[in-house]
């Protein structure tokens, strides 16, 4: 089992910072556009980019939501490890809103699809758009990609992109990690 | 993350608290799913679940099978009084009747203690007890205790008191087992013709008098007295059970603290509570069968989880 450093705490503040940017230019004030964190890796990377995005660029009312997808995955009664639910916050109806899915990796593309479904029962999106820190290039089992990523990455089966979020910007990295096992 | 340590359920009693720490964390994200402008998810929908009651029922009934169609599972009810049990079929040959159909759930309520297990002894699928006689009501012990921890914050180190039918009541032994795993300190309060002989050999405490056992308690759960199961009197009349331990409004108002107050329902009105006490707003009666469709989700779902 090796590790390989693929960002380092700073790469991923000046991403973060690029990918706010590219939020800010696609949707103005916010006004009619909410942030919705999928459960559970997303969920700190949607509050970080919500932080920044208040903080250093002054969105006002900005809402965002974590999502949690397990109970409509596909993979229910298919795989060895049990699926553990986490919680969900949308307290917003998201009808007509332009919503911005945010997750740390985009791999096969079954968690956006599972959330793509789960979001529904908060209401009609007029708009769902995909944001991602790192996006896996050919690994996808279904026809989803992301709007604005952070990186993409080519990584092989036994290969896995860890995300790590420390208590200090200078701590988060990303890694590259190989497993004996194919996943 | 670990999976349930059971099969089956069947009574409180088998589980481990690591299975009710599991099971409470999953009915808080299904309670979350019930209070959603859309309250459906899709995880059972290849599914199918078989609500067998061989004994009356409402509540329990329409709770379970709202919450396996929550789930977007498959399925079917029946009662007795519809069925060939009638026409002398055995149980065995009735659920394999029904499991040749490709039922892999069955949610089971019977008269007689101990059915669930013979059915999870002879038949191949996942065996949910509803109720079998005096012994287990499973979810409704789970809901209670849940009720608690929702109310109250945790369960451990509460002091709860179960009064009335205790010696025919399946849902005060599912109760107990619930309540002393997750570390509540429990009494039973009854007329004495009404209390076990060992009961306290489950770890809890008994008082016949209804006043001291309230004084003592944060939470009082009246249980409703099951005329159905009592082949000869118990007590005088319901209007001495109902002087003696029936709570209205004066009781609760004279008590030092303001407790908790739940049953599992039926309520007969005036009899254990009176209709101001159980529309008050200490009781959580409806909060209890809210619980309760949360808590049958996340136990079909947690047992669901296992057919492979």
């Amino acid at each position: 089992m090796s590790h390989k450093l693929l960002l380092n705490g700073k790469e991923i503040e000046v991403i973060l910072n690029r990918l706010a940017c590219q939020l800010l230019e696609k949707h103005g004030d916010f006004s009619n556009t909410v942030l919705i964190g999928i459960q559970p890796r997303g969920a700190f990377l949607a509050e970080r980019i919500s932080a920044l995005l208040q903080n250093e660029y002054q969105v006002k009312n900005l809402k965002t939501g974590l999502l949690d997808i397990t109970f409509f995955r596909d993979d229910f009664r298919r795989h060895n490890k049990s699926l553990e639910a986490n919680q969900t916050q949308i307290d917003f109806l998201v009808e007509d809103k332009k919503v911005v899915f945010i997750d740390d990796v985009l791999f096969t593309g079954r968690s956006i699809r599972a959330a793509l479904t789960a979001i529904q029962s908060f209401g009609r999106p007029a708009v769902i758009e995909l944001l991602v820190l790192i996006d896996r290039r050919f690994s996808r089992d279904l026809p989803i990609q992301p709007d604005y990523r952070g990186r993409q990455v080519d990584a092989i089966n036994n290969e896995r992109v860890i995300v790590s979020w420390g208590s200090d910007s200078t701590e988060n990295a990303v890694y590259l990690k190989r497993t004996q096992t194919e996943l | 993350m670990s999976t349930l340590s059971v099969d089956h359920l069947l009574g409180i009693k088998y589980l481990q608290p690591q299975d009710i720490a599991l099971i409470f964390q999953t009915a808080d994200q299904f309670k979350e799913v019930i209070n959603r402008p859309i309250k459906k998810v899709p995880s059972l929908r290849d599914i199918t679940v078989a609500n067998i009651f061989f004994e009356n029922s409402t509540r329990t009934k329409l709770s379970f099978e709202l919450a396996q169609k929550r789930l977007s599972a498959d399925v079917i009810s029946f009662s007795a009084a519809q069925s060939s049990v009638k026409k002398g079929e055995t149980l065995l040959d009735t659920v394999n009747n029904i499991l040749a159909m490709k039922v892999d759930m069955v949610v089971m309520r019977h008269s007689y203690a101990g059915a669930a297990h013979f059915l999870a002894k002879h038949v191949n699928a996942r065996i949910i007890n509803a109720g079998d006689g005096a012994h287990e009501h499973p979810t409704q012990g789970l809901l209670d205790s849940y009720s608690i921890r929702e109310k109250l914050g945790e369960v451990g180190g509460k002091k709860v008191v179960i009064v009335g039918d205790i010696l025919h009541s399946r849902v005060a032994l599912s109760n107990i087992f619930a309540l002393k795993m997750l570390g509540a300190e429990v009494k039973v309060c009854g007329p004495s013709s009404l209390i076990p002989k060992f009961i306290e050999s489950l770890g809890v405490t008994v008082e016949t008098d209804l006043r001291k056992a309230l004084e003592w308690c944060d939470v009082a759960n009246m249980l409703r007295v099951q005329n159905e199961r009592m082949d000869f009197s118990y007590f005088p009349n319901s209007r001495e059970y109902a002087m003696r331990y029936g709570i209205n409004k004066e009781l609760l108002e004279s008590l030092s603290k303001e407790i908790v107050i739940m049953h599992p329902g039926p309520i007969n009105r005036g009899v254990e509570i009176t209709s101001e006490v159980a529309d008050s707003g200490q009781s959580i009666i409806l909060n209890q069968v809210e619980n309760g469709v949360a808590i049958r989700m996340a136990v079909i779902y947690l047992l669901a989880e296992k057919i492979r």
